[in-house]
């Protein structure tokens, strides 16, 4: 029971101070998880980000579902992951009572106006970055366009999208011009 | 179904299908916010912000403040347990067989196009945004060719390529941008 808890309050401090989510959680978490505690090795806690980075949900909450798994089986891994959550949970509850009385303020309004911009260029500095990872040959940017153009423009649900590029790259090896092995 | 499932469902099925990060929920909040009226297309952009500059995961954050939308504190409760779910089963079903999922030449082939297409995917949640941002509109069928120029919004273009420059030449922290432009916003009334 002791260890769940540790499992709880260790997650939730690392939720609560890290800002932007993904790889700015990494060196905290090897401090902390890794350093401190001995709960997993450094190169477990890569292997886990670069698996939560290819698996659905958050690889955050992944880390901390793998390393609770890991000390303590499924209990371990609900604990962590609850721990990992908490943070965001109280504090966007707050903002939203908040920001739900203040929204029509125009002050507020203006601040958002600007606001926007700012996280639509940061959205396309993330995407640059992605693109510049993920898009190694033309195959891969006719797909990224493709994807892009369906969502964007035809409204396509992303579902669709992630299953079909899923089972087109299942299916690449067989295709002339597909994946080196 | 009840309503309250239905929000349960509808995280869930963001949960199981967002892959790569919390960037990768914002189209599937776009198509939630088309299907239903719990919050606007508009106030997507305004929660990554918050998001950034408050600690946490975005995908967390979003399913908090729409379930609190929705339905209070036990909203919230619902849309992030519905978020985080279907990982958790994965992850538990994965740590059985790390070494293997690892090193399987099928899960490589099917990220190999899989990548991509999740960029293609942002790109175009970063698309809408940027619609909204400087233009007003919620999609490409609202600008009419007609009276283009004045929908475009100059200030925020100003902006836009101002911050494009800055965030490429100084690389800080997003929260440092996200006050700068609320400061700004406020003086120059956007």
């Amino acid at each position: 029971m002791k260890e769940l808890w540790q499992l709880f309050s260790v997650f939730c401090r690392i939720g609560a101070f890290t800002f932007g989510g993904g790889y700015a959680m990494l060196p905290l978490l090897q401090k902390e998880v890794a350093e401190k505690r001995d709960w997993a090795t450094e190169d477990e806690i890569l292997d886990y980000f670069a698996i939560g980075q290819c698996t659905p949900g958050i690889i955050f909450v992944n880390t901390a579902t793998f390393v609770g798994y890991k000390r303590k089986g499924v209990w371990g891994a609900i604990f962590a992951t609850a721990g990992s959550v908490f943070p965001s949970l109280i504090i966007i509850m707050i903002i939203a009572a908040v920001l739900n009385n203040f929204a029509q303020l125009p002050v507020v309004q203006h601040a958002f106006g600007a606001i926007r911009v700012v996280v639509g260029v940061l959205i396309l500095n993330a995407v640059w970055g992605m693109w510049r990872k993920s898009v190694v040959n033309k195959i891969c940017g006719v797909v990224a366009v493709a994807a892009f153009l369906l969502s964007a423009v035809l409204a396509v649900s992303p579902i669709w999208i992630v299953l079909g590029a899923g089972v087109l790259g299942l299916l690449s090896p067989m295709i002339k011009g597909g994946r080196a092995r | 179904m009840s309503s309250w499932l239905i929000l349960f469902y509808e995280f869930f099925k963001i949960g199981l299908f967002s892959i790569g990060g919390g960037l990768a929920t914002l189209p599937f909040l776009y198509k939630l916010a088309d299907k239903y009226e719990w919050f606007q297309s508009g106030m997507i952009a305004d929660m990554i912000a918050v998001s950034e500059s408050t600690p946490g995961p975005l995908g967390v954050n979003m399913a908090t403040y729409t379930g609190f939308q929705f339905g209070g504190v036990l909203g919230s409760i619902v849309a992030t347990v519905g978020l985080v779910f279907p990982s958790v089963v994965i992850i538990i079903l994965i740590s059985r067989f790390l070494e293997k999922f690892r090193s399987n030449s099928h899960v490589e082939d099917v990220f190999y196009l899989l990548r991509p297409a999740v960029t293609g995917l942002i790109g175009g949640a970063g698309f809408s945004v940027l619609l909204m941002a400087l233009f007003h509109v919620s999609t490409l069928s609202d600008i009419s060719m007609g009276n283009f120029l004045e929908q475009i919004g100059i200030k925020e273009c100003i902006l836009f390529v101002l911050m494009l420059f800055l965030t490429n030449k100084f690389k800080k922290h997003p929260v440092v941008y996200i006050t700068a432009a609320a400061v700004v916003g406020i003086i120059f009334a956007f």
